[in-house]
């Protein structure tokens, strides 16, 4: 199974430099020493991924995939049976800031849901 | 048909409660607030600026219900959590659980909020109860239960909360997976589990009725 090789604080720490743009204090940043490190290349997508469990009912499922992500009945109702019959299914990629607002979205549902880096 | 909710016209939903429906769903929606708990949130008369820095726990609950209503966000039931996919869940959780437990504690609320408002029982005794901006007025009805009313929102309220609520007693009671219920249907009468089963179809039933009020 994938799972998130890289470390994802690593992506934190990315996002805060760029933000401290203008300010060029010294920071010794030894580039070339950078290279060895795995850092998560940013177009790498990630994914919410909802899991299946006993206790959600089918239609309350496919009430949340179209409510919130305002999917149409139909797709809706087939990424619910995707989660039914595979065990999982992929609800929706993007940026990992995104993602991280999905899972909390679907956890307020009680849906069970991860997020990790697609590749 | 009682423990079913009907469409309203104009948005909304309606659901024919009795005596005991309604003593059993309070009696739950407190069990469900008391289980989650108040959380980390700062004491009374601390610098309300400190909630806004209060963080949260950043590991997942002990008891496995709240375990379930509170999941880890990065991990899966299919993966050995490595090191850093340990520390993104807990970094996770420190700014989303509290946030979290808040939404379905207040989901659970307005449950007992608008069971409160239907009762007969008691009266007006100044307890606040009935005609708060919640809006249920549901006091029509007999001295053996009364007609819930539901506004659009507070039908999502109550769906989140009928949802924890089976997330809660369905992990109680160890359910795992579609076939456990037919097993679980054919428990003996003297079975401890039976009243909860029988608790945890009816909610289904309920929560069912109510969805289909809100896709429809």
């Amino acid at each position: 199974m994938e799972t998130v090789s890289a470390d994802p604080s690593a992506t934190i720490a990315l996002r805060s430099t760029r933000c401290a743009l203008g300010a060029p204090v010294e920071i010794e940043r030894p580039e070339s020493s950078e290279a060895p490190f795995e850092v998560p290349e940013p177009d790498v997508p990630w994914v919410t991924l909802v899991h299946n469990d006993p206790v959600n009912l089918m239609s309350y499922v496919a009430y949340v995939f179209e409510t919130y992500f305002g999917y149409s009945k139909g797709k809706a109702k087939q990424l619910m049976l995707d989660v039914h019959h595979k065990g999982r299914a992929v609800v929706s990629s993007g940026s990992r800031e995104e993602m991280e607002r999905d899972v909390q979205a679907m956890h307020g549902y009680g849906l069970w849901a991860t997020l990790t880096q697609d590749r | 048909m009682a423990g079913h909710f009907e469409p309203l016209p104009g948005g909304g939903a309606a659901a024919p409660l009795d005596e005991v429906e309604i003593s059993i769903l309070r009696s739950l929606a407190v069990q469900l607030m008391e289980l989650i708990g108040p959380g980390e949130e700062p004491a009374e008369g601390d610098d309300p600026l400190a909630a806004l820095f209060t963080e949260g726990p950043s590991e997942p609950p002990s008891d496995p219900a709240l375990a379930r209503l509170f999941p880890d966000a990065y991990g899966g039931p299919d993966q050995v959590p490595d090191d850093a996919t340990h520390a993104a869940a807990a970094e996770f959780r420190r700014y989303t659980e509290n946030d979290l437990r808040t939404r379905k504690r207040e989901d659970a609320l307005a449950v007992v909020r608008a069971l409160d408002a239907l009762g007969p029982v008691g009266g007006r005794d100044g307890s606040g109860g009935t005609g708060g901006p919640g809006g249920t007025d549901g006091t029509e009805g007999a001295v053996d239960g009364a007609v819930l009313r539901l506004k659009p929102d507070e039908s999502r309220q109550w769906l989140g909360a009928l949802n924890d609520l089976r997330l809660a007693i369905g992990t109680r009671l160890e359910v795992t997976d579609e076939d456990e219920s037919g097993e679980l249907l054919r428990l003996p009468d003297s079975d401890p589990r039976k009243p909860m089963v029988m608790a945890y179809l009816w909610l289904g039933g309920l929560q069912e009725s109510l969805i289909e009020t809100l896709t429809a």
